[in-house]
């Protein structure tokens, strides 16, 4: 195996370098004594491919693209690589959040066993694989990175194999994942035919007008749709981020997800032009995912399946951006082109800072109470208050609200939204006019579900005993949650400062190109930097007065007032199901809650329990049955599997028969 | 001046359908409906010059809908004894919203159809489709037979709104025989009315699938 | 520069005049004399001085609550132009901002709330949000609206836009957003006949049930706070439903200030001529609001 290319000491060759550092990271660990030490070193190999990788792919991204060849040995050529700037932006989080995560499951989940070194080894290699499908630009390598991220997420997220909820909700995604393979694979075939090689177009090779466009824009939004967890096509999402570790999680949903999103962004770069169905129906599935994402995140009541939720809302309004830019690119407006897709990629930055933080900060809650379900937690906030202000942030940042990242992402789709429906005409504008207010319904539906999840897990008290030792994790745990809230707030202070960034990663088409720099100058970004100023200034100056009304006048402390009923326990604290019961009932049409409601009759009714739960409405309502009806119509081919293995040889060899027959 | 004017009675038209699909109070939605259809009968004394065929129609039109229909649903609510709409097929909410929804489609549909230059800035077309659709939710969605009658009332009043356009051509026995139409169905619903609520106590039209030959 | 400070100084000053105006006009259609117009600012300063009493559970989310909301709205009004006056801080893409501020507010209250542990304070926070999730949609109806019409993206851009040059062509679409706008500006201050800012039965109420809790100056901040958001929905409302533009110069502060006590007095008849609706009504008003901002934007958009 050789790699040709230009292999002086430049950026982009660095970023290649710790590429490969990160995705064998875990190997020299197999090697230490201990599997706790080995984790500690494959920990301190991806902090350092981080350390390095990142301020290169930085450089990387304003320098002229990288491209190297691989000669792998296998048939149909070499692999080709190629670093731009697209990549470079994709590359970053796929660095940050694997070391954040290498560095925290130290303390959350100490190697112990042979098992975990395998899981240790995996760990690294499943970002490692994700930074190489970023550099692929030819459908084999591309596939086998994919696979590599695909299988080693799989065995990470089984890693509690012995819980029956665990393997289902593997077996689910590994169904879901293969696929969604299924139709990349037939999406590099149809590329194969109409470009004669598995090597990726060049950017703008491929005309619109073309017989197979169509096509093969479908195939790669179903194909990475499903793997960046697309409404309807995220039946698989809910139940995997849930039932995996914490840092898996966090890696799953901060930068797996985002490889769906580069798939579909990667596509539309292949062509010059762009039909404007195309990027009416993103917007449209954008809007679906982010309303619907949100709604059933609010009727969730284990917290690490209402994160999950909450990342399909982001993917929809990551994909609102890129479909509101695909229409700015197809009717030739630069300005809602260079709005939708710089809001949509930021989104990318953002979503994967705060909603791997959340569910960082979800493991330090698990961790405390013993449970997912929120409504065991409460009172977290005394125990663990550095990891409260952290998740605080998170929660802010989530729900786009000034003066963090979320905002600024949020603000520069809405913008591409507001300048479509206010110049242009046709379905475009028309959903452009209804993205709007359902991009507001999303912003106050998450407000609603993450004041429900701070509140009934951080503030108050607890709802049952904690765990023994239930205290501030670790600094393994603390540093990465510290850092990815100190980059939310960072982002939302100063958005100029990844302007640049941005506007190279959109740079590849010659409309975006025309407009270059203009980020600044259309989009409010230095307006938000001073108006944040104003607001923290504000608050320091009340703050600092109040503290001083505070030390001149008596302070006492005295029971929370109880409306004149005088034995309240905790345990009639709201919960997170009666915060949401109103929200949910609204919407109730869609969510389909289902309730156990206890029968109460007689004078002196018997001790009774009540419980509601919104179930996987797609999964379990649609689909299930779907599957079910045609695995009872299809029962007749059931005799084909019938255990005779000479039987399965002659299928094979009548197979062969036939399609020798063809060639003749 | 003519078009501000109706448009502007068109606006209230519509705003009174939003009105009748949110309420729930028998006794207001009649009278909803009766603004409507008195606004309506106002329309053609705004749009055409003044002469005795108009002047007939619109007295027709503000005593059959503005007097006679409310008074006759008056008494068939009071025989009934019933005040409110209550458990409809689906809800208040739901239909306002898929009643604003329609209004929305209608206003979308209207640039594709082949209208005459003078007619394209008003708002004749798109009101009579989105009445007409209210009409049909009424009809769908409501469970009493007063409100049926209501959502037919108002079925007929986007019929008339597109009539308005034609109003030049429609002679004046047209007018009359569908006004007449409206009131003798109007009457035989309120017969009904009291039979259904003798029979079943209860003005529930779902009820009558009973009748249904088993 | 002049006009800035004005700005300033009277969205420092005034807001708490409408709550006294208000208060009056309900206590005369009542048939009391009522409280000086003046009481809210005896009270808040009466609040200033007093100590402080804090519930055992709460944490410094709790201290925290009334002091960013503050913040925010603060922050919020001086994006929002009063009366024919352009705001001091004005740029593309601020309604946005001026929106999403009033969601940090609400963030910041509702977490305060539940902070304190108690079911009550947790039922006001549940329908705070919920309704807030309802009355924002609306406010962005309006705004595309607006946008659209004006071809401004900025809250002076727009709402100078409204008062001036659309009423001869839009009277219609801006009338039905004034109904709209008036009927958030009463949810989002929680005013009759959507909540009840006197009763302190805790479970009909919604912002009052929120704050039950806190004492002293923070309660001090939430009063001001309340009244500060009052008057800059007050003033959004009033530029949709008055043609504020004819009015140059002094004159324009001057009808600025007569609208806004006018738009008080017609808060306190409402008030005063209507019952509170039942809470499960309130989410269908609000689908009307919405409704009729809907229908306003289909108006403007044919």
């Amino acid at each position: 195996m050789t790699l040709t290319g230009s292999l002086s000491f430049d950026a982009s060759n660095v970023v290649v370098a710790s590429a490969l550092l990160l995705l064998l990271a875990g190997v020299p660990g197999l090697l230490c004594t201990t599997a706790a030490a080995g984790q500690r070193l494959a920990a301190a190999l991806s902090v350092l491919a981080a350390l390095v990788g990142i301020p290169a792919a930085l450089v990387a991204a304003f320098s002229p693209p990288g491209s190297w060849l691989l000669f792998w040995g296998l048939p149909f050529g070499p692999a080709r690589l190629v670093l731009d700037p697209l990549s470079c932006l994709f590359l970053l989080p796929v660095f940050l959040i694997a070391a954040c995560g290498a560095l925290y499951v130290v303390r959350y989940r100490p190697a112990r066993t042979g098992y975990d070194r395998f899981l240790t080894v995996l760990y690294a290699l499943m970002p490692g694989s994700m930074a190489f499908i970023l550099l692929a630009r030819d459908g084999l390598f591309f596939l086998a990175a994919w696979e590599g991220m695909a299988l080693s997420a799989a065995f990470l997220m089984l890693a509690d194999h012995e819980e029956a909820a665990v393997r289902e909700a593997g077996i689910l995604y590994l169904l879901a994942t293969h696929t969604g393979t299924l139709l990349l694979v037939a999406l590099f075939g149809v590329l194969y035919v109409v470009t004669g090689s598995f090597a990726f177009p060049a950017t703008g090779a491929l005309s619109a007008a073309a017989p197979m466009a169509s096509l093969i824009f479908v195939l790669s939004l179903i194909g990475f749709g499903a793997k960046a967890g697309l409404m309807p096509l995220h039946v698989w999402l809910p139940s995997a981020h849930a039932n995996a570790p914490s840092h898996v999680s966090a890696l799953m949903s901060g930068v797996v997800l985002k490889m769906g999103m580069y798939g579909i962004f990667r596509t539309v770069t292949l062509f010059e032009n762009i039909p404007l169905w195309w990027g009416v129906l993103v917007l449209a599935l954008g809007t679906i995912s982010a309303v619907g994402g949100v709604a059933f995140a609010l009727g969730q009541h284990d917290l690490k399946r209402l994160l999950a939720y909450h990342s399909i809302e982001n993917i929809g309004i990551i994909a609102m951006g890129l479909g509101i830019g695909m229409v700015g690119l197809s009717t030739g407006n630069s300005v809602i082109a260079l709005m939708g897709l710089a809001g949509g990629l930021l989104h990318v930055l953002n979503h994967a800072t705060f909603k791997a933080l959340l569910f960082l900060g979800a493991g330090a809650v698990i961790h405390a109470t013993g449970s997912r379900e929120m409504d065991r937690a409460g009172g977290l906030l005394r125990v663990m208050p550095r990891t409260a202000a952290f998740f605080m942030v998170g929660a802010a940042a989530i729900c786009g609200l000034p003066p963090l990242n979320g905002f600024v992402s949020e603000l520069l789709v809405y913008l591409g939204l507001f300048r479509q429906a206010m110049g242009g005409s046709g379905v475009a504008a028309v959903l452009a006019v209804v993205a709007i207010p359902a991009l507001a319904l999303v912003g106050g539906l998450a407000v609603a579900c993450f004041v429900k999840v701070v509140g009934v897990v951080f503030l108050g008290a607890p709802r049952q005993p904690l765990q023994q030792d239930a205290h501030e994790p670790g600094w393994q745990m603390l540093l990465p949650m510290g850092l990815l809230a100190l980059l939310c707030v960072l982002i939302g202070l100063l958005p100029l400062a990844v302007a640049p960034l941005l506007e190279v990663a959109v740079g590849w088409h010659p409309l975006v190109q025309e407009t270059h720099g203009t980020l600044a100058t259309s989009a409010p970004l230095g307006w938000l930097s001073l108006m944040a100023v104003i607001l923290l200034g504000l608050l320091a100056l009340l703050t600092l007065v109040y503290r001083f009304m505070l030390r001149r006048a008596p302070c006492g402390t005295s029971e929370t007032w109880g409306c004149g009923y005088l034995a309240p326990t905790p345990r009639m604290q709201y919960t997170a199901s009666s915060f949401a019961a109103s929200l949910v009932s609204l919407l109730a049409p869609v969510l389909r809650p289902h309730g156990h409601r206890p029968d109460i009759s007689g004078l002196a009714p018997k001790p009774s329990s009540f419980a509601s739960h919104v179930p996987e409405v797609v999964l379990d309502l649609v689909l299930l049955p779907l599957l079910r009806w045609s695995e009872e119509r299809s029962s007749v081919l059931r005799r084909l599997q019938h255990g005779q293995l000479h039987l399965y040889m002659l299928y094979i060899f009548v197979v062969l028969l036939v399609l020798l027959l063809w060639a003749l | 001046m003519v078009s501000f004017l109706s448009n502007h009675l068109l606006i209230l038209v519509m705003l009174l359908n939003f009105a009748l699909l949110s309420t729930g109070r028998l006794s207001l939605a009649v009278r909803l409906a009766t603004a409507q259809g008195v606004l309506l009968g106002l329309l053609p004394g705004i749009l055409h010059p003044l002469n005795w065929h108009l002047m007939v129609i619109t007295a027709g039109i503000i005593l059959v809908k503005g007097v006679i229909i409310p008074w006759l649903l008056f008494s068939a609510i009071r025989a009934a004894e019933i005040k409110r709409e209550t458990e409809p097929f689906l809800g208040f909410g739901a239909t306002l919203v898929i009643g604003a929804a329609v209004t929305a489609l209608a206003f979308l549909y209207v640039p594709r159809l082949p209208l005459l230059a003078a007619h394209q800035g008003h708002l004749f077309v798109p009101a009579s489709i989105a009445t007409l659709l209210t009409g049909f939710l009424l009809l769908t969605t409501r469970r009493k037979a007063i409100s049926q009658v209501l959502g037919y009332l108002i079925l007929e009043n986007g019929i008339f709104i597109f009539g308005l356009l034609l109003a030049e051509a429609m002679p004046l026995m047209v007018e009359a025989g569908v006004l007449l139409d409206l009131l003798a169905g109007t009457f035989v619903m309120g017969i009904v009315i009291g039979h259904i609520s003798r029979e079943f106590s209860s003005l529930d039209t779902s009820r009558l699938s009973a009748l249904r030959e088993k | 520069m002049i006009d800035t400070l004005i700005h300033i100084l009277l969205l420092l000053i005034m807001p708490p005049l409408l709550l006294g105006v208000i208060n009056r006009v309900k206590a005369v259609f009542a048939g009391r004399c009522g409280p000086p117009l003046l009481q809210p600012y005896f009270e808040l300063w009466r609040l200033l001085r007093k100590g402080s009493v804090f519930s055992s559970s709460t944490s410094w989310v709790f201290r925290a609550g009334p002091l960013v909301s503050l913040a925010a709205t603060l922050t919020a009004a001086l994006m929002i132009p009063f009366g024919g006056h352009g705001s001091p801080i004005s740029f593309a893409g601020d309604l946005l901002l001026f929106a999403y501020l009033f969601a940090l507010a609400r963030f910041f209250t509702t977490v305060a709330a539940l902070d304190t542990g108690s079911s009550f304070e947790g039922m006001g926070a549940a329908r705070e949000v919920t309704f807030g999730c309802l009355a924002e949609p609306v406010l962005f109806i309006v705004l595309v609206a607006l946008a659209r019409e004006s071809g401004f993206l900025s809250l002076t851009g727009a709402l100078t836009y409204a008062s001036g040059g659309m009423w001869p062509s839009g009277a219609a679409p801006l009338m039905l957003m004034a109904v709209a706008l008036f009927i958030l500006f009463l949810v989002e201050n929680c005013r009759i006949p959507f909540d009840d800012p006197t009763t302190h039965l805790e479970l009909t109420m919604i912002h009052e049930v929120m704050v039950l809790d806190h004492s002293g100056p923070a309660f001090g901040a939430i009063l001001y706070a309340a009244s500060l958001k009052l008057f800059v929905l007050g003033a959004l409302v009033l530029h949709v439903a008055l043609p504020f533009g004819a009015m140059q110069g002094w004159l324009g502060w001057i009808s600025f200030i007569a609208s806004m006590v006018l738009l008080a007095i017609l808060t306190g008849v409402v008030e005063s001529v209507m019952a509170r609706l039942k809470l499960l009504k309130i989410p269908q008003v609000l689908l009307m609001a919405l409704s009729l901002a809907a229908f306003a934007l289909l108006l403007t958009v044919r």
